[in-house]
């Protein structure tokens, strides 16, 4: 795992798109990931979606945690908390992008509300209360993790794109099966990266 | 995802029979729903901490249910969604600091993955799809045997893992110096291709079982609707 503040924030960034993708390396975000990616289209937009609300969550939840959360001594409802939080950020961008972007809003809107329950958000979030982030690295750690899962559905909307035409696929292991096993290949392929950024 | 509460019930079951049987398999949360993957394949590479971890969503899922199951009079359907996630992420609360105070090894172990059973996809959707419409005794059962449904098949995914990737089950050493382990089933890769695999005989099963019993299909046929229904 990436050890905190003594990090460089090029090789955080790096690290956490590659070496420990949110998604190929702690499964994070896979519910939405497997059942949209049957899409090109809405993953591009669940995938820059997720980037900013993880992005600014990070940033937000960075802020709470440390000017309001530990000041106060109440760790014990930081779970609740971060929720709230998360679900005010979406419905806050939800707002200010149909406000300022109707046709970008056109193209994330089912998407949005979805993100609040997406364990990705969450777990971005956790990660850097644990790993004890300061500022700059908690929101370059939220935007890379949510890259990384951007590029991750969108490599896998691109395979399923081709797997849809095979018919070589058994029955059983069709949909769901062979998009679990293209993801286990995906996520091999991704631990061959471990090596090269040495932030174990 | 809510054939629970429209399928015609056979006669000789009762309510809470049926409820028990389509979450531990006719409606397992893994092989039909393809919920809540996400936050507990991380920590199946070792027996102990999955059990921990199911129990966990077992307790937030049955006591979730039972819980919104009560106050579905009282919640307005406008705020439905938050009072949801507030109620799950209290008992999820609990289960944290329990586990904190009694065992801080694991607890820490398991890092973020115990918060994030509240983002945990089976909660929401029981609470929505069943709890939402039921009395609270069903729904707690309900809960729980999705919960357990969930359960049991990631501890056979955790003890493939933890035999074949340290040689060891509960952290008991059960094979000589011999034995090689499989590094790739410590790794990420073996959880995806594990659950794969799992739902692959899942299917083929299924679908043995419903060419079998093609004049009597209530049950068979629900249970492959729901399938083709996610693909």
């Amino acid at each position: 795992m990436i050890d905190a503040p003594s990090v460089g924030l090029l090789s955080l960034f790096l690290a956490s798109i590659l070496t420990s993708n949110v998604l190929l390396a702690n499964f994070l975000g896979t519910c939405s990931f497997i059942s949209i990616s049957k899409d090109f289209k809405s993953s591009m937009g669940l995938g820059v979606a997720v980037t900013l609300v993880i992005g600014i969550t990070a940033a937000v939840c960075w802020a709470v945690l440390y000017f309001i959360i530990k000041p106060l001594g109440i760790e014990y409802l930081s779970f609740i908390i971060f929720i709230i939080v998360i679900a005010g950020v979406v419905q806050m961008l939800e707002m200010i992008i149909d406000r300022f972007s109707p046709a970008l809003y056109m193209a994330l809107g089912i998407f949005l509300p979805l993100i609040t329950v997406n364990c990705a958000v969450l777990g971005v979030i956790l990660f850097m209360q644990i790993r004890k982030y300061n500022f700059p690295q908690a929101v370059v750690f939220g935007f890379g993790s949510g890259a990384g899962w951007w590029l991750a559905i969108m490599l896998l909307a691109s395979i399923r794109k081709k797997l849809d035409s095979n018919n070589a696929i058994p029955a059983g292991l069709k949909g769901t099966g062979i998009t679990l096993i293209t993801i286990g290949f995906m996520a091999m392929a991704f631990v061959g990266f471990s090596g090269m950024i040495a932030v174990q | 995802m809510s054939d629970v509460g429209k399928t015609s019930v056979p006669a000789k079951i009762s309510p809470a029979g049926k409820v028990m049987r389509d979450g531990l398999w006719y409606n397992n949360p893994i092989f039909v729903q393809v919920l809540g993957i996400c936050s507990t394949l991380a920590v199946t590479n070792n027996l102990r901490n999955t059990l921990i971890m199911v129990l966990g969503v077992s307790f937030a899922t049955s006591m979730g249910s039972l819980t919104l199951s009560a106050l579905r009079e009282l919640i307005p359907r406008k705020v439905r969604m938050i009072v949801q996630v507030l109620v799950l992420s209290f008992y999820v609360i609990i289960i944290d600091i329990v586990l904190r105070a009694y065992q801080p090894a694991i607890s820490k172990q398991l890092g973020p993955y115990v918060g994030l059973i509240i983002t945990n996809c089976i909660l929401m959707g029981r609470a929505e799809a069943f709890a939402a419409s039921n009395p609270p005794g069903l729904a707690f059962l309900d809960g729980l045997a999705n919960g357990l449904g969930y359960g049991w098949v990631l501890l056979v995914i955790a003890v493939i893992r933890e035999f074949l990737g340290f040689g060891s089950l509960f952290g008991f050493k059960l094979v000589g110096d011999w034995f090689t382990p499989w590094t790739i089933m410590v790794m990420a890769p073996s959880a995806f291709f594990l659950v794969a695999i799992a739902l692959w005989i899942a299917n083929n099963y299924k679908a043995k079982v419903a060419a079998a019993a093609k004049p009597a299909v209530s049950t068979g046929a629900g249970a492959s609707a729901g399938q083709g229904g996610k693909q």
